[in-house]
């Protein structure tokens, strides 16, 4: 026979997981996002391996955000 | 042999003591983890930290702001939730800290602990990879002047204890503006020294009528070891020393006409009250329920709040 009645300590416990729940969600989404921004703006991705790239440079005159 | 009736109540009777034996468990929920990271304080921290942010030279994604603010005041939140383990057994003597998770019973220390302990890292890990590794070895050195340098030896020690412990509180601007310069700058050695020099008033004003629970706990307030004859004259003495700074800052790219305006009236106010509070005796402020120290704590509060609500303003509308 299942228990019908819920003991406080229940939602309690419901309002910590569905917190936590809620937080590492957010953590996700929030990092997919700063990947994302930290990408287009060109930030790191020819220094990670100290090798530049021919392919990723900006030709002369040409700023960061207009680069293919 | 046992009925059918038995065989079942007596697993339910079971649930229900084990379920009556949780009750006074410490068991928390969400919202008592929150509670740790004082988010009144984090909304200080919040606050100047985006101003220090927005008035630093220097263009900053939006995004890359908002993380940056976020995991700066995650980082105040720890270094919170590591003072409320520390001060445990003085937050259960104070009246005003009885209710906290800890003395209350909701969480137990060592979750308080490992929540500090690992947000700590997790802020400051992720302002170096949202912003930039200075912004964030200055927000390790905050959390650590907070949770160690203040709690642990300055606050049971010398009553100069929120005089040196409120430069934690100073710090979150000048991490914004780190974060946005990746260096430190006259400006946020200004908006440090605003803050730094407006905390010593602000809390001895708050002691003068909050006087029974410092010395309750045990705590060195200036009031208590000092004096209160001494206390007030420290409370005008440190307006006096904070006016130049705040008129100082105004004068600097970050200012301009508004931000000095406001600066003008509310320093001759604070100066005014600081004064008011000087001139009064014990016997005084007994017989009014400390009145006048109540309008000047609340006078500080705006003050602090509305000095950094012109530098907003007026980054917006351009300096001088």
């Amino acid at each position: 026979m299942p228990i019908q009645a819920e003991h406080e300590i229940h939602g309690r416990r419901r309002s910590r997981n569905v917190g936590l729940g809620l937080v590492l969600i957010g953590f996700v989404a929030l990092v997919f996002a700063l990947t994302v921004v930290k990408v287009r703006q060109g930030g790191l991705i020819e220094g990670y391996d100290h090798q530049p790239r021919v392919s990723l440079t900006p030709l002369d005159g040409e700023t960061k955000g207009d680069a293919p | 042999m046992m009925s059918a009736g038995s065989d079942i109540s007596e697993p339910i009777a079971g649930m229900m003591a084990d379920i009556n034996a949780y009750e006074h468990t410490p068991e928390a929920q969400f919202g008592d983890y929150v509670a740790l990271l004082k988010p009144r304080v984090m909304s200080l921290v919040v606050f100047t930290a985006f101003v220090g942010l927005w008035v630093a030279p220097g263009p900053v994604h939006p995004f890359i702001g908002f993380c940056a603010v976020l995991f700066i005041a995650l980082g105040g939140g720890a270094s919170g939730a590591l003072n409320m383990w520390y001060d445990r057994d003085i937050d259960a003597i104070m009246t005003r800290t009885q209710s906290r998770p800890i003395p209350s019973g909701r969480v137990e220390p060592g979750e308080a602990l490992g929540v500090g302990i690992v947000l700590s890292v997790i802020s400051v890990m992720m302002l170096g990879l949202v912003a930039n590794w200075f912004a964030a070895a200055f927000l390790a050195f905050t959390i650590f002047f907070y949770a160690v340098v203040y709690t642990v030896w300055l606050k049971r020690w010398t009553p100069q204890n929120i005089v040196i412990g409120g430069a934690a509180g100073a710090f979150p601007p000048m991490i914004g503006w780190a974060c946005a310069t990746g260096g430190i700058s006259i400006e946020s050695l200004l908006m440090f020294a605003l803050i730094f020099f407006w905390t010593p008033p602000h809390f001895w004003a708050l002691a003068l009528f909050m006087k029974e629970d410092y010395h309750n706990a045990g705590v060195p307030m200036l009031t208590v070891t000092h004096g209160r004859r001494s206390a007030r004259r420290h409370i005008f003495a440190y307006t006096l020393v904070l006016a130049p700074f705040a008129i100082w800052l105004g004068l600097t790219s970050v200012g301009g006409p508004l931000y000095m305006a406001v600066a003008v009236v509310l320093n001759a106010m604070f100066i005014h009250g600081g004064w008011k509070i000087l001139q009064r005796s014990e016997e005084q402020a007994i017989a009014d329920g400390y009145a006048v120290e109540k309008r000047v704590f609340k006078l500080s509060l705006v003050y602090l709040f509305v000095h950094f609500l012109a530098l907003l303003v007026q980054g917006w509308m351009g300096g001088w």
